[in-house]
């Protein structure tokens, strides 16, 4: 009987054993690429050299490639800028029309409410990029491309978010409808209703709402990239860094990429972690309902 | 979604409602007053001599901006919708410029304007029933609701018009629009020979799709075939190499006796929270043949020369999907750990006293509860991956391209990526459309065949 349970227990050892060695290798290997990417980016494109090299860590650690990138001249705190505008209005202008959509299939019983729902589903089949020279053009008619690029990116993706509801359609299904039906038996309107009881129960899909919608513009680069058309000012982030990574003479532009990589990823990590349980509240939830 | 005699019902159902429409509209014209009979040519009218001048007059409003915008707009786009303009740019005999159709702006306002008029045509006959629907409650002797109870009524009863009008309307012009747009454009001969404004183009049939297939020299339907099977593989691989590691490794990280959960998961999910061009970016030079591996491998004297991961079109194929691995793990991992939780855990108890090894619960309680709940989620991430842009364009822009395949595609683009590439670099827009048609063919055809298989629509009451 000791025997048997001595080698369960050095089974069990041995299994935890593999288990951490398999985390651990995980663990480095999910981290590196960040690892270098970090410090690669304190490599200077002054002394030392700007493209690729056949080492990981700098031989003389500098902040030569951020300085450049904080110097107003060379443009980047503008893209930086431009980016944090376009994911700020994003975010909050589309979570909002989510909600009311959501809120609307999700409470209300109405003609064409199945229509609405399979139009959109159907539209949403198609490839987004096949419509982009329409789009441009519609957005050249108001001057929203090039210099206007900025609103002109904003319009359309607060204009098309109300087709992104499943999830939080999802979250408002499992609000018992009972609450609704109390609350206009005492007289209160639908907008009251939607005011002040769906959204403050709403809390944690609003926030996984404006975190995904505040983090996408970040990643936006094929529409952003077409809309500002060479004309460098309205680039954002994403558009710019990847000019710098598909450049092939080596003047600095990798490690500066580097650079401009840790800049955008802090600010975007930190939020991140810190909403991060309305995050996997969100897409367990959205994986579950489907 | 419905299955075939659903649809065909649904077919039935949806002529016998608007036969019904038209039913209605002659009953309406019989039974109704004057006010009501005027209201068919002059909207808003009945509502207006009855005072409901809210509703009126915006119905009359709607009227009026129709008309003003077909006269002076949309009309003469319309009248050559079916040439798309038959006069080219050229020069006046005093030498000026003449400029001619723009096929562009004609096919774009000609849909628009045969969109208002059906629009036009439902605002008509919602303005009809409302009318008679104000004349009968005044008949049985009732007071109609005052103006003010319009405009609150957006508040409460009629909330969903006021959340939906934006959205719908928006979804319209920057969505269902242009998708029309395209799909017309796939009928026509619109590329880089046949530029609007300077060129027109027209109507040629199914010439592009005929083109697609066709498997001679010119023709794109061998590249299509070898990209369609790629996208297919990729997505397959994709979705479920990323879905069972991810559940292994949520496992491993869950399993009892392991410490340090929070800070295991924590690692893993700094891949989700750093944007994904950094690290893709960052990855696409990492695998270069410059690259920091390539380095190290030489350094160290393990190749001779560099490995050409994204040259060779299979190693190319590989490296993206292990890379996906890198990114899509995380996701998985963090939403089986969500719901393996949910697992009641009785199931694994009395399976246990049965003498069920871990392995055997794994595969008939884990798995089995996994694929259940997760089946319309494995199916959007099918579809997701068939469609997913950033990770193979950032990584590699589809390369390697091959002279074996017609219009610029390489060995690893997508359907996607290879529509993006014909509108940018080729401006080849009729041949992109017509590909981002069969995207949503095979989009489709997809979801419908999973759809019907799916156990949690099959039978929903197992699990629960």
């Amino acid at each position: 009987m000791n025997e048997k349970t001595s080698s369960l227990s050095r089974k069990r050892h041995i299994g935890n054993a593999v288990t951490y060695a398999i985390l651990i290798i995980m663990s480095v290997v999910w981290l590196l690429p960040f690892v270098g990417l970090i410090l690669q980016s304190f490599r200077s494109y002054v002394t030392e050299f700007g493209g690729m090299v056949d080492y990981v860590v700098p031989k003389e650690f500098s902040l030569d490639n951020y300085i450049y990138l904080l110097k107003p001249e060379n443009k980047f705190t503008l893209w930086f800028k431009n980016t944090f505008i376009i994911a700020f209005f994003t975010s909050t202008l589309s979570t909002m029309i989510v909600l009311g959509v959501s809120y609307a299939l999700s409470r209300m019983r109405f003609a064409g409410r199945q229509a609405i729902m399979k139009v959109w589903l159907i539209l949403g089949m198609f490839p987004g990029f096949l419509t982009m020279i329409c789009l441009y053009f519609l957005l050249k008619n108001f001057g929203l491309t090039q210099e206007g690029a900025i609103p002109g990116l904003i319009l359309i993706s607060v204009m098309t978010a109300a087709m992104k509801y499943y999830v939080c359609k999802g979250y408002f299904d499992t609000v018992p409808i009972a609450l609704d039906e109390a609350a206009r038996i005492d007289g209160a309107s639908r907008a009251r209703i939607f005011l002040t009881m769906i959204i403050p129960m709403a809390k944690p899909i609003i926030i996984y709402q404006l975190l995904e919608s505040f983090m996408a513009p970040w990643c936006d680069y094929v529409f952003a990239s077409y809309v500002a058309f060479g004309y460098s000012d309205s680039y954002n982030v994403a558009v710019a860094l990847q000019r710098w990574v598909w450049t092939n003479d080596y003047q600095g532009f990798f490690t500066r990429f580097c650079a401009g990589g840790v800049l955008v990823a802090i600010p975007i990590t930190v939020l991140f972690m810190l909403l991060q349980k309305y995050y996997v509240e969100g897409v367990t939830g959205g994986a579950v309902k489907g | 979604m419905a299955k075939d005699g659903n649809s065909k019902d649904n077919v039935k159902k949806y002529f016998e409602v608007v036969k019904e429409g038209f039913v209605e509209i002659g009953s309406i014209f019989k039974k109704g007053d004057w006010k009501t009979r005027v209201s068919y040519l002059i909207f808003g009218f009945g509502s207006i001599m009855r005072k409901q001048f809210a509703k009126g007059i915006a119905l009359l409003a709607s009227q009026i901006i129709f008309w003003v915008y077909l006269i002076n707009f949309g009309l003469k786009y319309l009248v050559k919708f079916n040439t798309l303009g038959t006069e080219k740019k050229g020069f006046n005999p005093d030498g000026t410029v003449k400029y001619g159709d723009n096929s562009f702006l004609i096919l774009l306002y000609g849909l628009l304007t045969i969109v208002l008029i059906l629009v036009y045509l439902t605002i008509w006959y919602i303005n009809i029933r409302a009318s008679y629907k104000e004349q009968k409650i005044l008949e049985q002797g009732k007071a109609l609701p005052t103006n003010k109870k319009f405009f609150s009524s957006l508040l409460d009863q009629n909330f969903d018009k006021t959340l939906l009008a934006i959205p719908v309307l928006g979804t319209f012009l920057f969505t269902a629009l242009p998708i029309a747009f395209m799909i017309c454009v796939a009928f026509t001969n619109y590329d880089y020979d046949h530029q609007a404004p300077a060129k027109l183009f027209t109507w040629v049939g199914f010439e592009n799709f005929k083109n697609l297939f066709s498997l001679n020299t010119n023709g794109f339907g061998s590249t299509f075939f070898v990209v369609l099977a790629w996208t297919l593989v990729w997505a397959f691989f994709a979705t479920f190499l990323n879905y069972f590691l991810g559940i292994a490794v949520a496992l491993l990280i869950n399993k009892k006796g392991i410490k340090f959960k929070k800070m295991w998961r924590t690692i893993l999910i700094t891949t989700i929270a750093v944007p994904q061009f950094v690290s893709l970016l960052y990855m696409y030079k990492l695998f270069a043949s410059d690259g920091i591996i390539n380095a190290y491998l030489l350094k160290w004297g393990w190749i001779d020369s560099y490995i050409p991961f994204w040259q060779d079109p299979m190693l190319a194929r590989i490296t993206i999907i292990v890379v996906n691995l890198w990114i899509g793990i995380p996701y998985l991992m963090l939403m089986a750990s969500g719901i393996l939780m949910n697992i009641p855990a009785d199931l694994y108890e009395s399976a246990t006293i049965d003498g069920a090894n871990s392995w055997q619960c794994f595969f008939h309680i884990t798995l089995p509860y996994m694929l259940f709940v997760t089946g319309p989620y494995l199916l959007t991430q099918f579809i997701g991956n068939l469609n997913n842009f950033n990770v193979i364009y950032l990584l590699n822009q589809g390369k390697p391209q091959s002279m074996g395949l017609a219009a610029k595609a390489g060995y690893t683009d997508l359907l996607v990526t290879w529509l993006y590439k014909m509108t940018v670099n080729d401006t080849n827009y009729k041949m992109a459309a017509v590909i981002g048609i069969m995207v949503f063919v095979v989009t489709a055809v997809i979801s419908l065949i999973v759809y019907g298989l799916l156990p949690s629509v099959k039978d929903e009451e197992v699990f629960q």
